[in-house]
């Protein structure tokens, strides 16, 4: 296990904060927003650039205290990428069938 | 020096996470409407996954890497069935 | 032969990519298990005969994944904008209906994964008898710009890849 240098702390927090943050605001506006459809467009800051950062300062971290490159968390950044777009496609296609229906 | 603010920074990102499931949960619980409270729940589990990673850093455990990729999968497997199920009310025809 | 071993090159280089990552090791043991899986997912993958995906020109492909980027990285900051927004200007989304020319289920499917990733545009409905594509827009402005922006910046990228 190896100390972290100043500059990769620094960068992990800011990483860290700006990822928690982003995935705040979005979920902040599933809360606001007004319409359904619009709040459809909240959840996906968390799951671009939310998931992105966090995953980013993970993998910063990991591969500096453990002295070697640590890429494993990548995964979830594209799993993450390639679903979100899936599920919301499905929700607002099951609302606009229902909107139909009128239920 | 550089440590504290790391952990500083990591209390600060998981206070934001958590109340970012606090509003994933408030949609979750009101609704109004079914389609509503579905992406709420998705929504939670990303925020979850996320918060799980910050643990792993936190602890510098990877075996929280492991369960945030388990609830990625369960979580887009499940919001899947939900949105099939809104759709035609059953899961399987 | 090759094909029959091979049916999805690029998706067997996937799994034995993912297996490595997963379990972050390179010795034979791992790279023996991985190389089994990459060969027999793929081939249990024909049985769902899957019509095969053409696609060429890499630049096109880096180029539409820095567009992309480009794009994802404004409209959070965009979106961010809208909600923290003291008296939300939630009234000026809509929908707005895109014919395409694109008919590859490929790109089409790209395209939706593209549009619907990007916060602030969703992907609703495609029409395959007329080709007309409708999107969900949270802050819509002027239609016609949207329509050619799609056109512009992606579909005929998608075009040069696909078709």
């Amino acid at each position: 296990m190896n100390a972290l240098p100043d500059w990769a702390a620094w960068l992990t927090a800011l990483l860290l904060l700006l990822g928690a943050g982003i995935t705040f605001i979005g979920s902040l506006g599933l809360v606001r927003l007004r319409k359904f459809y619009d709040r459809v467009h909240a959840p996906t800051l968390g799951t671009t650039l939310g998931t992105l950062n966090i995953v980013l300062a993970s993998m910063i971290y990991f591969s500096i205290t453990e002295a070697r490159p640590v890429l494993h968390e990548i995964l979830i950044a594209i799993f993450v990428t390639v679903t979100t777009p899936i599920t919301l496609l499905l929700i607002v296609r099951a609302a606009v069938f229902r909107d139909q229906l009128g239920k | 020096m550089s440590a504290t603010v790391l952990d500083w920074a990591l209390v600060a990102a998981q206070v934001l996470l958590a109340l970012a499931m606090v509003c994933a949960v408030f949609r979750l619980a009101r609704g109004p409407r079914a389609q509503d409270r579905v992406i709420g729940l998705d929504t939670l589990y990303v925020n979850a996954m996320l918060l799980l990673l910050t643990f792993g850093i936190r602890t510098g455990s990877s075996l929280y890497f492991e369960a945030a990729l388990a609830i990625a999968l369960l979580g887009f497997v499940a919001t899947v069935a939900l949105a099939k199920f809104l759709m035609r009310g059953e899961v399987i025809e | 032969m090759m094909r029959r071993i091979f049916p999805f090159p690029l998706f067997s280089v996937a799994l034995f990519a993912i297996w490595l990552l997963l379990n972050q090791s390179v010795s034979p043991g791992h790279l023996f298990a991985g190389a089994l899986i990459g060969i027999l997912g793929p081939i249990a993958m024909t049985a769902l005969e899957l019509p095969r995906a053409k696609f060429r020109r890499v630049r096109a492909i880096l180029k539409l994944l820095w567009l992309w980027f480009e794009d994802v990285v404004r409209s959070n900051n965009a979106v961010a904008m809208i909600v923290l927004h003291p008296n939300l200007r939630g009234a000026t989304s809509g929908f707005v209906d895109i014919p395409l020319e694109l008919r590859s289920r490929y790109g089409l499917a790209l395209l939706a994964i593209i549009i619907t990733s990007t916060p602030g545009t969703l992907w609703t409905d495609y029409d395959t008898a007329t080709g007309v594509m409708r999107m969900h827009v949270l802050d819509l402005i002027d239609k016609a710009a949207w329509v050619r922006r799609i056109k512009e910046r992606y579909e005929s990228l998608l075009l040069e890849i696909f078709e």
